[in-house]
């Protein structure tokens, strides 16, 4: 019997309009497909790169390595304040524009302007060519054609997009409804950040699934409770509060009972002494009201609530008063890296950047579950031993998740003439 | 010469646990044995009250060498409570190969 109301239909997958049939994982296990969705998901949806706290002052920038999108960007404030991005190449001989030691690896800092490692070429912060070296030696060369290629960018609540579609919709309206009803959250006063990083053996959609039920969370991370209150979960299961579904974004809102627990017994020695944990820090800043689109379903129990922005975004924003994102860059069809980063409200004593480090650490713990189970995962699905997988429902954002991709991939397909048609079904 | 406040003068004897960033505090933590994470939490554990009381007044702008260690070492210790109480080994199980490692994180 359900603890949590489920919608009329008698459940959400029915509510969402999609399919209770056992589902094929093909979409996760086929280079093929991979290929597909790198042009038809990764260059033609708003990515998020960063926020603009990481570009302070004029001439800030940063790179991204985008690899599902085929490129590497840089991202910079210019001269005016304004963000703009562009590809990373220069329009010399095509070598990688900003880069240090390693040319796969991402770099920031702050410049006057981009300087070509291989001939000296310069580029100002609005991407106009400024400088060629031994300019006279060229023929009929016009600087002011030989700019760096700009890529759309926007920004939505402080987060950095890019999108390599020229007709993309504008970001605003690509976050939708689930966007707008976070859009006033006060990200901006959480800048006490917590980057981690991981490369991960499975294709990138299996660890947005991890992260987009609970389902898994009594039993994977069983041992991270106290013994009785682990077997109590177990007994329970996991139930959402509530999802939403809005176009190719979604949301889990769940309860969260541990921030401060109700009994100090069902947490660790050191989190009584701490205060903090999993959830985040039971001592919560004042951040003035929430925005309307947390807790959908109006509940006393809310804890925490996941939003995935399609393809590759998560945030997740808890009940004391902090925030996490996740992203998933994929590098192959069974390799992505994996980014989890922390952003809390600044400590200003000694103690409370210690209950920020426990909130930390605890993610790390987790986290490190999470990703092992994936590669078990992948080279077992690989197999092909198994070809067909029930879901419950509360694994309903996975399904809404695969449809989506799979249907980025079919219009993509119909749109662009010689496009490969074996997609995974 | 103290590396820690006056007051914490006892855990001396862990003060090399006093790292700056979790990446060199976790790596610690996996280079030692278990037996050496349960001394460490015996003495340092005890204290945490004490030491929360005391980082409660501690403001981190300006905070002092000394302060500073104390807050890594307790940061260490927030590491190694993970092997004594929960996994009762220094690895998480079943983490084989799998890493996630800091590569943004604020200082002190």
């Amino acid at each position: 019997m359900p603890h949590f109301t489920k919608p009329a239909e008698g459940s959400w997958t029915e509510h969402f309009g999609l399919a209770t049939e056992p589902v094929s994982y093909e979409d996760s296990i086929s280079p093929e497909h991979y290929e597909l969705e790198r042009d038809a998901i990764f260059r033609r949806t708003w990515l998020n790169v960063g926020r603009v706290e990481q570009l302070p002052r004029k001439g800030s920038y940063f790179t991204r390595e985008l690899d599902a999108a085929r490129t590497s960007v840089i991202i910079v404030r210019d001269k005016e304040g304004r963000i703009r991005a562009f590809q990373n190449i220069c329009r010399h001989r095509g070598n990688k524009l900003v880069w240090n030691d390693y040319p796969k690896e991402e770099t920031s800092g702050t410049c006057r302007q981009f300087t070509c490692k291989y001939h000296g070429w310069r580029y100002g912060l609005e991407g106009d060519l400024t400088f060629v070296q031994q300019e006279s030696e060229f023929f009929d060369l016009d600087k002011s054609e030989f700019g760096l290629v700009p890529v759309t960018v926007d920004e939505w609540a402080g987060f950095i997009f890019v999108n390599f579609d020229p007709e993309a919709q504008p970001l605003t309206s690509y976050m939708g409804r689930l966007g707008a009803g976070i859009e006033s959250y006060p990200f901006d006063k959480m800048t006490q950040v917590h980057k981690y990083r991981a490369e991960i053996g499975s294709n990138w959609k299996l660890f947005i699934d991890a992260f987009m039920e609970f389902y898994h969370a009594p039993v994977l991370h069983a041992k991270q409770a106290t013994e009785e209150e682990s077997r109590k979960l177990q007994g329970y299961g996991y139930e959402a509060l509530a999802y939403d579904v809005d176009g190719p974004h979604a949301v889990v809102s769940s309860w969260g009972g541990m921030s401060p627990p109700k009994d100090l017994a069902m947490v660790k020695p050191i989190e009584r002494v701490l205060r903090s944990g999993l959830f985040g820090v039971w001592d919560a800043p004042d951040i003035g009201a929430l925005p309307e689109g947390l807790n959908p379903a109006g509940h006393p129990a809310w804890g925490e609530d996941s939003f995935l922005f399609f393809p590759n975004f998560m945030v997740l924003i808890w009940k004391p008063n902090w925030y996490l994102t996740y992203h998933y860059w994929p590098t192959s069809y069974n390799t992505h890296i994996f980014e989890g980063t922390l952003y809390f409200v600044p400590p200003t004593t000694a103690y409370e950047r210690l209950q920020q480090e426990l909130a930390v650490v605890s993610f790390k713990e987790y986290g490190l579950q999470d990703g092992n189970t994936l590669e078990a995962t992948q080279t077992m699905i690989e197999s092909r031993a198994v070809t067909e997988f029930p879901l419950c429902d509360q694994e309903v954002m996975l399904r809404h998740l695969h449809k989506t991709c799979r249907e980025y991939v079919a219009d993509h397909q119909q749109a662009t003439p010689g496009t490969p048609v074996r997609a995974a079904s | 010469m103290a590396l820690l406040p006056a007051d914490f003068a006892d855990l001396e004897p862990f003060a090399d646990w006093a790292l700056p960033s979790e990446r060199d505090r976790y790596g610690k933590r996996l280079a030692t044995p278990m037996a050496d994470l349960q001394a460490f939490y015996d003495a340092a554990f005890p204290r945490l009250q004490d030491g929360t009381d005391y980082l409660k007044s501690v403001r981190l702008e300006g905070i002092s060498d000394e302060d500073r260690r104390l807050l890594w070492l307790f940061a260490a210790l927030v590491t190694v409570s993970f092997p004594v109480e929960v996994w009762r080994q220094p690895r998480v199980p079943d983490s084989g190969a799998a890493t996630l490692d800091v590569v943004v994180e604020p200082g002190p």
